[in-house]
């Protein structure tokens, strides 16, 4: 979230598209009903699902599963088109003036640069135009040909309200209704936040969905203020923290990055880091990106880390390929490349898609070991169950060690929220039998390791020897010191820059913030961005007090916000070029004459002057992109991409399918199923009496929800003849799955380029142990392919087959 | 325990002190009781409560339903999908609220509206489960409005069922009493509002005074009116005396749209012309206590927590510290959530 849930409450009019607030964050929705019941707020829901969000809307929309970008690309043209534009700030806060290199272009769908046999594009061409002082090329009066705004004009004509029509099938009435209500929303007084989730991200092009709805609200002023904002709900409890923590393959914590291989030292990995301003004057914050980063190092290895060595650098793993995320590493398993998978509170089997890939790819390995509170499929992959999980049992030699863990009401720390609040919470209960938490199996795991390493050696066994491990009880350290860890400290005194002769911290001391980090190694801290969660002055994330002087929800002392406690991202923004909030009923921060003050902490740096730094200091250019340069591998402007299984061709672009440089392994396309033998759009979702795989063990759950159904039309059900409560078949070219059948209103067949598109939605939160009935997820269903960028599968839009079964269970 | 007695809650997140303390529902507070003519002159009048769902802020979730499974620890079955989404598929006595779900296509604007209402007790003012009710004690309503079954004075007969405009009491095959919603009663009693209430994520439910519940309705039906829901109104049937269980409806005209909630509830005329003093006669022959016991017994009882009662609960706790027994410390186990990402 740019902005925060209690934020919500501050919006006029909330849009719930690629997501649905009410039935996954049910919690969390109460915010938009304080916006609604005390500002007279709107609310719009757009899906193809009239869902529980929409039970509680003021205008709804259906929208078929996987077309956003043309709908969103379709309301930016509107708004251009009818002067819905906050002006002064499309012209002074985004790159709109700026210009780009003039080989840069787009024809049939495609940016400059494709190299189909490649699958990917030289994004060379797809850049400002730079001067010769360095800086960047602009018409502040938006005329020239190849300015972003120019370029951006063009680039969304083709996304008429006819064309919006055909592709969603979303009705040009409904669709227009709300470009005006969203179009109200440019007024510098008003403000629209949009919420989204999983319905924006897991599609082959998942992260330009969020992109189109980003540029729209940068084209209406909506970003940096109050109410306003791209507020992505987290669908599990501190994923926000785990990504944070650099939980993937190509992070480590903060953000920053694991390099690649070709970065061979440390000079060479922040070469194309550290961006140096591109604007006379601004200032550019990833110029501190090596304070953080040996701050880091430093954290990991203490003393070990020297200027000598790099600061351990060379211990880090490096990259040989863009990422080993889940997907790759899953094929992986199926190839036979991998002995050992360690599966900490995640049970892929229900989770990834292809589930009988994922079967086999268990079956592949000679040791699992599975992390959890939970008994949970994952663990038992290779049980048979009948339907419900068909293996033969026999031929799996996979060995499985369950250690179980505590879940989070058993244990202390820091949970992260979508608002990017870390609040710690303290254990609640004792946990169970044997369970532990996941810091002392990792820890005596790891003093095992070590043990292993110190006395037979091996490759490369410095960054397992030399980690810093400095807690008061190696086998089991608290939650406290690694927080305090997170947070960092001074390692030696550090001098007070601003008072000479003075010490800013003294050796052993807790920063204070991220701008105590230093690059000379003089201090540690493991994840830049939670500076200032844990410092002298104690736990900040354990503060409670729910004092709001401002009335503008920011809370400032009710746990702590990364970064620096702020709790409105690019809040500059929320004012003027003077300074002065666009709306002063909602005052975030203002300039008084000499910084930056207010109800949250600025966005900038208190002391810099209105009109000389610009609001987006994260942005070498100090401005927010409508274009995004080379920052996203399918393009710096969102082109609408049909799913890789769709039910229409792409009229941009009749041939190609899917996104074109989505990553997607060779087994996975040749399985992909026809528009012919299944005509059916199937999308996934949650229900609100389930959170995940987790609550079906749950009996109170498993009451309110208890079996595995699928949702259709009417229509389609007068097609195959299926009645409410019959039991049916679902099918897609990799499996099936039986479901009851719920008949509703709630699904209305779409017509898309010329054809009726029947969607059918099949929600996830069924398997084969727990409490509820067994069932299925649509993992046994959707294909094997993730976003371009982030890899994120796409279980929002895919093809199936319905028909209607018998009632008998089929004999496993 | 002290003396103070409990705080009269007047939000759903009435948080009481943690101390315990003495019930505020008294023997003295039963103004009503089935089966009962005789009964004493009440002590005082409480303020009447009213527990009100705003059906236009709900989203369907269950966590009402949830908390109340929880805080009354029943036991529903789990049951199979029919193909909608009401899950039970109807109230039971395990049961005690239900969310109902009616797809609703309005001619009037082309708008589908997805129509989920709260089911449960209603807390009439003029109870018809009460006035059917042969068992004396069996049904008691407060001056603070709340209709409340006592299940110890409950001989399952079923009559209440008959006597409900709302379709709402269920008889227990298995321990052979009617059960419903108390408008929780033991929570009120200490202090706290009701757990659906409580557990509402929209305060949807909200909990108060039924002036302050009225007050609060009038709010949002102004809100609903300026988005175009000219029938918004307060559900509040005067049929049988107003209720303590109100519902703001976006179409306040057209009750039935939601899962056929009865547009003017009124008690059987059957029930209504029904003597109370000729059907208890047998019951008293067949040994049922009477008045004044009956109701000092049971409150007695219900608030008294015994020496022993004291030392086994110590026992659990101590023993969960320990670890001592394999389960003491979580009970849930394979109830609770997990924390993962």
């Amino acid at each position: 979230m740019t902005n925060s849930w209690t934020d919500v409450a501050n919006t006029d009019l909330v849009v719930i598209m690629g997501g649905n607030a009410a039935e996954a964050h049910p919690c969390g929705f109460k915010w938009v009903t304080e916006a609604k019941h005390h500002r007279g707020a709107k609310l719009i829901v757009v899906d193809p699902r009239f869902n529980r969000s929409a039970a509680v809307s003021d205008y709804y929309a259906p929208i078929r599963p996987g077309s956003d970008i043309a709908f969103l690309m379709g309301v930016i043209r509107w708004c251009i088109e009818n002067d819905k534009v906050q002006w002064q700030y499309v012209r002074n806060y985004t790159n709109a003036s700026y210009l780009v290199r003039e080989d840069f272009g787009w024809q049939d769908g495609l940016f400059s640069g494709y190299d189909e046999d490649k699958r990917a594009y030289d994004q060379t061409s797809w850049d400002y135009q730079m001067g010769e002082d360095g800086y960047i090329l602009s018409d502040p009066t938006l005329e020239h040909p190849h300015c972003v705004w120019n370029l951006l004009k063009q680039h969304v004509d083709v996304y008429t309200p006819e064309f919006v029509e055909n592709v969603c099938g979303t009705p040009k009435d409904r669709y227009l209704k709300i470009c005006q209500m969203i179009g109200e929303t440019s007024a510098p007084d008003k403000a629209m936040t949009s919420m989204y989730a999983l319905g924006w991200t897991q599609h082959s092009k998942g992260a330009q969905n969020i992109r189109g709805m980003a540029m729209l609200q940068l084209l209406l002023g909506n970003i940096g203020i109050a109410g306003g904002g791209m507020n992505a709900l987290r669908g599990h409890s501190n994923i926000q923290g785990l990504t944070d923590v650099g939980l993937m393959s190509n992070l480590v914590p903060g953000y920053l990055a694991i390099p690649r291989e070709s970065e061979v030292d440390l000079a060479s990995y922040m070469t194309s880091r550290g961006n140096k301003p591109q604007l006379p004057n601004q200032m550019s914050f990833w110029q501190n990106y090596d304070k953080f980063f040996v701050s880091f190092l430093k954290a990991m290895w203490g003393e070990h880390a020297t200027a000598e060595n790099d600061w351990g650098y060379h211990w880090l793993p490096k990259l040989d390929i863009a990422q080993y995320d889940a997907m790759k590493m899953f094929d992986k398993l199926k190839n036979d490349e991998v002995n050992i998978y360690f599966c900490q509170g995640f049970n892929p089997i229900l989770a990834f898609p292809n589930r009988n890939k994922m079967t086999e790819a268990f079956s592949k390995l000679k040791l699992l070991v599975v992390m959890d509170p939970l008994a949970t499929e994952t663990a038992a992959f290779w049980e048979n169950h009948g339907i419900y999980n068909d293996v033969d049992s026999a031929s799996i030699q996979t060995e499985v060690i369950e250690l179980p863990t505590t879940c989070f009401a058993e244990d202390e720390g820091a949970t992260v929220n979508s608002g990017r609040w870390l609040q710690w919470h303290w254990a609640g209960a004792t946990p169970p039998g044997e369970a532990r938490t996941d810091i002392w199996i990792m820890a005596n795991v790891f003093q095992r390791l070590r043990t292993l390493y110190q006395t037979e050696g091996g490759k490369l066994p410095e960054p397992i020897v030399n980690l810093s491990w400095d807690y008061h009880d190696p086998l089991h350290p608290e939650p406290a010191e690694l927080a305090k860890e997170l947070n960092g400290r001074a390692i030696t005194d550090i001098p007070d820059p601003a008072n000479p002769g003075s010490l800013l911290l003294s050796a052993g001391q807790q920063v204070s913030g991220f701008g105590q980090l230093r690059a000379d190694g003089s201090t540690l801290g493991a994840c830049w961005i939670y500076a200032g969660c844990y410092t002298e002055a104690g736990n900040m994330m354990a503060r409670r007090d729910n004092a709001d002087p401002g009335g503008m929800g920011t809370f400032l002392n009710w746990s702590f916000a990364w970064p620096a406690n702020r709790r409105v991202l690019y809040n500059r923004a929320s004012c003027d070029l003077d300074g002065k909030p666009w709306d002063p009923s909602r005052k975030l921060i203002e300039w008084n004459g000499e910084r930056w003050v207010g109800n949250d902490i600025p966005d900038i740096a208190p002391t810099a002057k209105p009109h000389e730094v610009g609001p987006f200091i994260m942005n070498p250019e100090g401005t927010s992109r409508f274009f995004s340069r080379k920052l996203m591998r399918d393009g710096p402007f969102p082109t609408h991409m049909e799913p890789f299984e769709s039910p229409v061709e792409n009229p941009l672009n009749r041939r190609m399918v899917g996104n074109p440089v989505a990553r997607i392994f060779a087994d996975d396309l040749a399985g992909l199923g026809s528009r012919e033998e299944f005509p059916c759009v199937a999308t996934s979702y949650r229900l609100t009496e389930h959170f995940h795989y987790w609550t079906k063990h749950n009996r109170v759950n498993a009451v309110t929800q208890p079996e595995f159904f699928v949702e259709i039309s009417e229509e389609l059900a007068a097609e195959r003849g299926i009645a409410k409560g019959d039991r049916v078949r679902v099918w897609s070219s990799r499996g099936q799955i039986w479901a009851k059948a719920v008949v509703t209103k709630r699904i209305r067949p779409l017509t898309c380029d010329g054809r009726t598109v029947h969607v059918v939605g099949i929600p996830i939160h069924w398997g084969f142990k727990g409490a509820a009935r067994k069932g299925f997820g649509p993992n046994s269903l959707g294909p094997f392919v993730g976003d371009a960028n982030i890899e994120t599968p796409e279980f929002k839009a895919f093809l199936v087959n319905i028909e209607r079964a018998a009632e008998q269970e089929v004999p496993a | 325990m002290s003396k103070e007695r409990a705080p009269q809650p007047l939000t759903a997140v009435s948080n009481p002190p943690i101390q315990p303390l003495a019930s505020n529902l008294l023997p003295g507070d039963v103004v009503r009781a089935s089966a009962m003519s005789n009964l004493p002159a009440p002590e005082r009048q409480l303020t009447p409560v009213a527990k009100l769902i705003d059906v236009s802020k709900c989203i369907g979730c269950k966590a009402c339903q949830s908390a109340c499974v929880e805080w009354n620890d029943t036991h529903p079955d789990i049951e199979t999908n029919v193909g909608v989404y009401d899950n039970p598929h109807d109230l039971t006595p395990d049961m005690y609220t239900l969310m109902r779900f009616s797809e609703y296509e309005n001619p009037n604007t082309g708008d589908l509206e997805w129509l989920i209402r709260k089911d449960g007790c209603m807390h009439c003012a003029d109870p018809g489960c009460l006035k059917a009710c042969p068992a004396p004690g069996a049904i008691v309503q407060y001056s603070n409005g709340i209709v409340d079954f006592i299940s110890e004075n409950c001989i399952g007969c079923g009559y209440c069922v008959a006597g409900c405009p709302f379709d709402i009491p269920r008889i227990s095959q298995k321990a052979h009493v009617s059960k419903k919603c108390t408008l929780c009663s033991d929570r009120v009693a200490v202090g706290q509002g009701p757990a659906c209430a409580k557990a509402c994520p929209t305060q949807c439910i909200t909990f108060g005074t039924k002036d302050d519940m009225i007050a609060h309705a009038q709010e949002r039906i102004v809100d609903l009116k300026s988005r175009g829901y000219e029938n918004a109104g307060l559900y509040d049937p005067q049929g049988v005396g107003g209720t303590h269980v109100m519902y703001v409806l976006h179409h306040a005209d057209q009750p039935a749209l939601y899962a056929n909630l009865p547009a003017d509830p009124t008690i059987s005329p059957v029930v209504e012309g029904w003597k109370g003093p000729v059907k208890t006669a047998g019951l008293i022959a067949a040994g049922v206590a009477i008045a004044g016991a009956a109701l000092h017994g049971l409150f007695a009882r219900a608030n008294k927590v015994s020496a022993h009662e004291e030392e086994e609960a110590q026992e659990l706790v101590d023993n969960a510290g320990r670890g001592g027994d394999g389960h003491a410390g979580h009970g849930h186990g394979d109830e609770t959530p997990d924390r993962r990402t």
